[in-house]
């Protein structure tokens, strides 16, 4: 194929080969990031929580009026709901994963630290916490149930013992020695003595960037049962039982005592779904324009190109009775594309970089790889191609005898 | 002869349908989704009082040593005050409102007993926290500063509380019981929903969240504990009465300072009473101390989200693609034309007079995009509002506002994309076109 004809055909169309130059130039900028954002966002959304998910609901139950035996009632309810046909365990806590409300403190290494050794998030529970969360317990033990002591939201205390995550572990301890060694929470004298390590459990925040995404599994358990005028029962069922155990738990429950309010009857499934609602969401959004964007980007090169087909169905012919195949017409067409996509690609690389550099700087978004952009100029290219065959098919259908014919 | 050019305009839309529809759904589709995205990003960018957000401010003071920065601010000042400070700026009076403020939980218990109780947000304040930031009045009135200094059993209602609980009515005067404890209605608010909740962004900024107001003093007197963070840098004791002498930052602090005189006057108060902390020997070092008012804020804060800024920039790069495109296919229609313009040019029209007629069939395609983008705009307003959270887009809607920029924007846009082809249009040479054919 001769690439002189064509570029010097092409000088005489400058402007419209230069738009549509630039116009997959932006494409594939834009193209580039969005899809990486979208891949990013989806991976966020699926990073397992450290719970077993399934079989699970959440309780959020707040008395009314502020009464004075809150820790007894509690202990109840937990007797209540243990008791209750299809339910394998429950537990009360002060938080749980994808919530994006809860509670955090600092962790030291020793006692009047000036600079905290790491944050975490503090989950309170008894010995039933683990089983009905579904963790696993990688090292140690779970809490006996003579640890177990009540805590108010206002109580600033710490506990003797405590259960960690195993990247919480990793950190404070790198060297793997953390079982059984003493840490300082909440900013407090007293030694607390890791007893159990947990391989994963999330902070109940899920956002991106910042400290969110940094602390991302650095939790706690502490022994207490929180006893305060608001918090959670989670409650773990037999499979399949969920939503039949639903409503004889929150029917219990009302039969106990009155004086409460089930803000909230949630299974967790429902919880990650609403947590990862905007990531999904921006996902979808971002996929849309994507596809909208490749499907403007097409046209326009299919109307330009046929429009520079109807200009030139003379000069067509005139080639097609000199001799030119209906083979060589189109690659004519396809190799003129060709150049200008590649033209186009090539300031799209660059820009994609920069737009990603951009986006580094001013909001914390991961660098954009390059195999990215060379698998976006990839797709601008096919894009081109698949776009300019109908124009090119039809020149390549003007009859050679169009030459002998005037205008 | 506009009117001439403009249904010249619309036959020739009609001469080359495919090639008109695929620019005006181009332009439709570009506008829609840029309008999209600035419609969000203009609801929750705006600014929430316009007539005060240069006179009312916020108090910061670094209650933490040089070396430890808070972690969630670029200039590592807490975003959030103590009580003590909060108290010692509450007496001092130095500006002409001041109000501290939190949000709290109550469990409410409705006079009609078939109702279900309900717990719901509560908003602490003074009684200046009304008239700073001209919250409107349906029934009654503010509580008074005899109610703040009493710690008085008073309440105002939000207008959709009062219908809840009271069918709508004059509730003044009725009583509500809060946690176990009986409380008078003072007033009723009309609407009030400043988009973003400025005044504490510890809670989400955006939707509706306090539903019920009552006295600061009343809610400190009855230890209510803070719906949102408090963060601690010491060992600040077990009771709720050592969290108030300690160091422990959950309160927000809001001030009115009418003049920049006034403003200039609260800064040396700010940094003397920093300087007075120090030599009192609470801090060993001078802390810093800054004011910042409602819009200052607000970018301080970060309130828009990452993602709305990141849909914003890629809907704008979308509408640059769809302009680009309109560019390339107006040339290719008004070129086809050049024959057309010839015998024009030929039958003593001057350039002008061609510039002018492709101008307004540009224009008029331009017109008819940005009708269809507002159209997509709709759409794609209500698909943001199932795909993203609730609070994030329930309150963005097109107004007449957005209805001339997403007009004006399409038309704009199509005139610069069309300039170039215009001129080229404009350039024929008639005598070309005449041999030519």
């Amino acid at each position: 194929m001769q690439i002189l004809p064509i570029l010097s055909a092409m000088r005489r169309n400058k402007v419209g080969a230069v738009l549509i130059a630039l116009q997959i130039a932006v494409t594939l900028a834009i193209l580039c990031n969005g899809l990486f954002i979208v891949q990013q966002r989806l991976a966020l959304s699926h990073r397992p929580s450290g719970m077993v998910e399934t079989d699970l609901f959440a309780i959020d139950n707040e008395w009314i009026g502020d009464p004075t035996d809150v820790s007894s009632r509690i202990r109840a309810d937990l007797a209540a709901l243990r008791a209750l046909p299809g339910v394998v365990d429950a537990a009360n806590t002060d938080q749980y994963p994808l919530t994006n409300s809860g509670w955090s403190e600092g962790i030291d290494l020793k006692a009047d630290q000036q600079t905290r050794s790491a944050f975490m998030s503090l989950y309170m529970g008894d010995e039933h916490l683990i089983d009905t969360l579904g963790l696993r317990l990688v090292a140690g033990r779970n809490f006996e149930p003579s640890e177990i002591l009540d805590r108010g939201s206002t109580d600033r205390v710490q506990p003797a013992t405590i259960i960690v995550t195993r990247a919480l572990a990793d950190k404070l301890f790198p060297d793997g020695s953390a079982l059984g060694r003493s840490i300082y929470v909440e900013g407090g004298k007293q030694p607390t003595q890791i007893v159990g390590i947990v391989e994963r459990l999330q902070t109940p925040w899920t956002g991106t960037g910042g400290w969110q995404e940094k602390y991302f599994e650095f939790s706690v358990i502490e022994p207490y049962q929180f006893v305060d005028t608001g918090s959670w029962y989670l409650v773990r069922t037999k499979p399949g039982q969920l939503a039949a155990v639903m409503q004889s738990a929150s029917k219990r429950l009302l039969e106990l005592d009155r004086n409460r309010l089930l803000q909230k009857i949630e299974p967790v499934t429902d919880t990650r779904v609403s947590a990862y609602r905007d990531d999904r969401g921006l996902a979808v959004i971002l996929a849309v324009v994507c596809a909208a964007l490749v499907g403007v980007t097409a046209c326009g090169i299919v109307g330009l190109t046929s429009y520079w087909v109807s200009q030139r169905r003379r000069q067509i012919g005139i080639r097609r009775a000199l001799g030119a195949t209906r083979g060589a017409i189109l690659r004519y067409f396809q190799t003129e594309n060709l150049l200008i996509a590649t033209a186009g690609a090539l300031v799209g690389i660059g820009l994609a970089i920069a737009v990603n550099l951009w986006m580094v700087t001013s909001f914390a978004m991961p660098r954009l790889s390059p195999v990215w952009a060379v698998l976006g100029a990839l797709l601008v290219l096919v894009l081109g191609q698949l776009a300019v065959l109908w124009p090119a098919l039809r020149a390549a259908s003007v009859p050679p005898a169009l030459a002998t014919r005037s205008a | 002869m506009y009117r001439y050019y403009f249904s010249l305009a619309l036959r020739s839309l009609r001469r080359n349908a495919v090639l008109s529809a695929l620019m005006i759904a181009a332009i439709g589709v570009g506008i829609g989704a840029s309008m999209t995205a600035l419609t969000v990003f203009r609801a929750m960018s705006g600014d929430p009082i316009p007539a005060k957000s240069r006179q009312l401010f916020t108090p910061q003071i670094q209650i933490r040593g040089p070396n430890h920065p808070d972690s969630e601010s670029e200039d590592g000042l807490p975003t959030a005050v103590s009580y003590s400070d909060a108290m010692a700026w509450m007496r001092a009076r130095a500006a002409t409102r001041q109000t501290a403020t939190y949000a709290t939980w109550l469990s409410v218990r409705p006079p009609d007993p078939k109702q279900k109780p309900l717990k719901t947000v509560v908003r602490v304040a003074y009684h200046d926290f009304f008239s700073m930031f001209t919250v409107p009045f349906k029934f009654g009135a503010p509580w008074t500063q005899a109610d703040d200094d009493n710690r008085a059993a008073v309440v105002v209602l939000t207008r959709g509380v009062n219908d809840q609980l009271f069918g709508g009515v004059n509730s003044v005067g009725k009583t509500l019981r809060l946690d176990n404890e009986t409380y008078t209605v003072v007033g009723v608010l009309n609407d009030w929903l400043p988009i973003p909740r400025f005044y504490d962004l510890q809670m989400v900024p955006f939707g509706e969240s306090d539903r019920l107001l009552i006295p600061f003093t009343r809610a400190i007197d009855r230890e209510m504990a803070v719906d949102g963070s408090t963060s601690c840098y010491d060992e600040s004791g077990a009771s709720f009465a050592d969290m108030l002498k300690s160091n422990c930052i959950w309160l927000q602090f809001w001030v009115e300072l009418p003049t920049p005189a006034d403003v200039a006057k609260y800064r040396l108060y700010l940094g003397n009473y920093a300087a007075e902390q120090q030599r009192s020997g609470r801090f060993a070092w001078l802390p810093r101390t800054q004011l910042r008012d409602v819009r200052e804020w607000l970018a301080y804060r970060h309130v828009v989200p990452n993602e709305v800024s990141l849909l914003l920039l890629l809907s704008f790069g979308f509408l640059m693609v769809c302009l680009l495109n309109a560019a390339g296919l107006l040339l290719a229609k008004l070129m086809s034309r050049a024959g057309d313009i010839g015998v024009r040019r030929a039958l003593g029209a001057p350039r002008s007079a061609i510039f002018a007629q492709c101008l307004i069939e540009t224009a008029t395609i331009g017109l008819a995009g940005g009708v269809l983008g507002l159209t997509l705009t709709g759409l794609g307003l209500l698909a943001a509002r199932s795909l993203l959270d609730a609070d994030f887009v329930a309150l963005t809607h097109l107004d007449w506002a957005d209805v001339g920029i997403a007009l004006g924007l399409a038309v704009a846009a199509t005139l610069l994309a069309g300039l170039y082809p215009t001129w080229r249009a404009a350039r024929v040479q008639p005598a070309w076109q005449l041999k030519a054919s």
